[in-house]
């Protein structure tokens, strides 16, 4: 019975839902046909290529070579060689470890390009998220105060961001030079350091780290700003009735209060350091050697000046495992701080 | 226990004691201040920089006034290189953009948001995985094809690269979600079509959406580095970037010129910044987390 009377009523909303459909078809049409070509083919294709041997030439020149191309940005071969020299060598008695560390167990990530790029990344990352995390929650709560001007320092915290990276870069680039205002500075506290930054390979890093910093507080103070404004005042009453002091209140109130907005942020931010590109490719050019030579600056290197595609697409699909195993992350504890 | 009276003793003095209170606002605008400084010291640099001749501008120890304003590196940058034409080609590429991502992704998101059709939910998810996947590491298949079409070193490469992005759809979906499904009801039972429902009722109610993302298309588009790096070689074609680049690789040692040119090159979106921060601001702190 309930088929029957449902059986007429689906017919007739099968034609409207046609008619419903087409139409949302229509509004889909303009941004999905851009979509699809310039993003979603791209995206496939990126991962064929990884596979596939090709410099460029004639699309016949294309050879699928399996996971060669992953052989050899890993070095596979000599990694594992060297590793096993190295356990061969520890058998024999040897004792030098910083040697056999340095020569043998990371072989990877001290003389391969891409072990050299990753580490250099995750140094960045790690370095970079935290002092960003830091300076934005302390601005945002030094703003959330009622301070006059807040207004005008928000704007000149948050500035940064929406200035381009060249001027800006090279302009700390300047900065940071032998002569540079930054380096009086350092001279002046009676710290002798007279070398341009981004000329030596321990400081280029740092540059970076600091231009990052510098130029991201701001966005995410912004972001700590509107988490704190729905922090509940009661809160911070019943904290005070208990007797809590300034610091207590920032330890047991705001800081677990702002526990999803830092989840979420340091997720953003870890992202966005993996894929830096800009600030590198301006500054130090991924030198001096290959100090802070990055993922993406590697990529670059291999795709647009070596005109490896496959290799060039091969790190690409690290960096994207990476940061999807991020995002999967991310979405996996989405349910877990909803429900807190 | 002894926590706790301790604590109250404490309070009692930070009520009591006006002082401590003062200091501790002195210690918080010093703190506004000194991030301030810092914040704004590279700018500063740029453009007491950009006045100075070359061999004024590393002296030690260092001059925040330049001595004589030489204004006249503001008309030599334009001589020096096509700076004009770098700034028509970003402009046109950060207008249509800006015009067609918005156009096109209210447009899909009215879609997503309001109308139930077929793969809906399926389609939706392809936009949002795409959000995850970094540019970078789909961007050289999509040179080769936009080679392919003849589109490389044409702005036209750089229009239809950031033209449909997969989050100017998201972020308008989510706005329209926020308009309840009942007014679209009711102009339906009203007679008027999807369209118009999109025109007449979607897209005046989401003033402030489209506000958001059309100052960080323009942006984004403007600043944008890397795309219009790969893309465009001939000088014709660069944008105030790259072109910006190339200034400062041609006229390394003309500290004092690559600073006025960097100026220039700062003017326009800070300008639009100053005007609508009020969207940024909003803007980021509604969508950025999602985004």
């Amino acid at each position: 019975m309930a088929q029957t009377a449902a059986k007429p009523k689906k017919r007739k909303m099968s034609r409207l839902e046609r008619k419903n459909t087409l139409i949302a078809y229509s509004f889909l049409a303009p941004n999905f046909l851009g979509f699809a070509i310039f993003t979603l083919v791209p995206v496939v294709f990126s991962i064929l290529l990884s596979f596939i041997n090709w410099n460029g030439g004639a699309l016949s020149t294309m050879q699928w070579v399996n996971f060669d191309n992953y052989a050899t940005i890993f070095n596979i071969d000599k990694v594992i060689d060297k590793f096993a020299d190295g356990i061969a060598a520890v058998q024999a008695g040897e004792t030098d470890w910083a040697k056999l560390m340095d020569k043998n167990f990371l072989y990877f990530f001290n003389r391969v390009d891409l072990g050299i790029a990753l580490k250099n990344t995750l140094f960045y990352t790690v370095i970079t998220v935290p002092l960003t995390l830091v300076c934005s929650i302390a601005l945002a709560i030094a703003l959330n105060k009622a301070v006059k001007g807040a207004v005008v320092f928000r704007t000149i915290f948050f500035f940064p961001y929406v200035a381009s990276m060249v001027a800006i870069c090279v302009c700390w680039n300047f900065m940071l030079m032998k002569d540079g205002p930054i380096n009086q500075l350092i001279m002046a506290l009676g710290i002798p350091f007279n070398k341009s930054w981004t000329a030596d390979s321990t400081m280029a890093m740092w540059a970076i780290i600091l231009v990052s910093v510098w130029r991201n507080m701001g966005y995410y103070m912004v972001i700590y700003l509107a988490a704190l404004q729905g922090v509940p005042v009661e809160l911070y009453e019943a904290a005070t009735v208990d007797g809590a002091n300034k610091w207590q209140q920032f330890r047991n109130v705001t800081l677990p209060q702002l526990k999803p907005t830092t989840f979420f942020a340091s997720i953003m931010m870890i992202i966005s350091c993996f894929k830096i590109y800009d600030v590198v490719a301006i500054m130090t050019e991924g030198g001096p050697g290959r100090s802070t030579k990055m993922l993406v600056t590697y990529i670059y290197e291999q795709a647009f000046a070596k005109i490896k595609y496959g290799e060039a697409s091969a790190i690409a699909m690290v960096l994207l495992v990476i940061v999807l195993t991020i995002t999967i992350i991310q979405f996996s504890s989405e349910k877990k701080f909803a429900n807190d | 226990m002894s926590q706790a009276v301790m604590n109250t003793k404490q309070r009692a003095i930070r009520k009591d004691n006006p002082a401590l209170a003062l200091i501790g606002k002195i210690l918080l605008y010093a703190v506004l201040i000194f991030v301030g400084v810092f914040t704004l010291i590279p700018f500063v640099w740029m453009i007491s920089s950009s006045l100075k001749l070359d061999r004024e501008v590393f002296v030690y120890p260092i001059q925040w006034i330049p001595e004589t304003f030489r204004w006249e590196n503001y008309v030599k940058i334009w001589q020096k290189a096509p700076l004009l034409t770098y700034f028509k080609n970003t402009a046109i590429i950060a207008i249509v953009v800006t015009c067609l991502q918005t156009l096109t992704s209210s447009f899909a998101a009215y879609a997503f948001a309001k109308l139930r059709f077929k793969g809906r939910d399926l389609l939706f998810m392809a936009y949002i995985a795409t959000i995850a996947v970094p540019w970078q590491a789909y961007m050289l298949p999509q040179f080769i094809m936009m080679r392919s079409m003849g589109l490389y070193d044409t702005l036209w490469a750089m229009i239809v690269l950031q033209a449909f992005s997969a989050f100017g759809v998201f972020l308008m979906r989510q706005f329209y979600q926020s308009i309840p499904t009942d007014l679209c009801e009711a102009a339906r039972i009203d007679g008027l079509s999807e369209y118009g429902i999109w025109f007449r009722i979607m897209l005046p109610l989401s003033k402030a959406a489209i506000a958001t993302l059309v100052i960080f298309t323009f942006v984004g588009t403007w600043n944008d580095y890397m795309g219009p790096m790969i893309y465009l070689t001939r000088d014709v074609n660069k944008t105030v970037q790259v072109g910006l680049r190339r200034f400062i690789q041609e006229n390394s040692s003309d500290y004092h010129l690559i600073m006025a040119a960097s100026l220039c090159s700062l003017l326009p979106v800070s300008i639009v910044f100053l005007c609508l921060q009020k969207y940024f601001i909003e803007g980021i702190a509604t969508s950025g987390l999602k985004g």
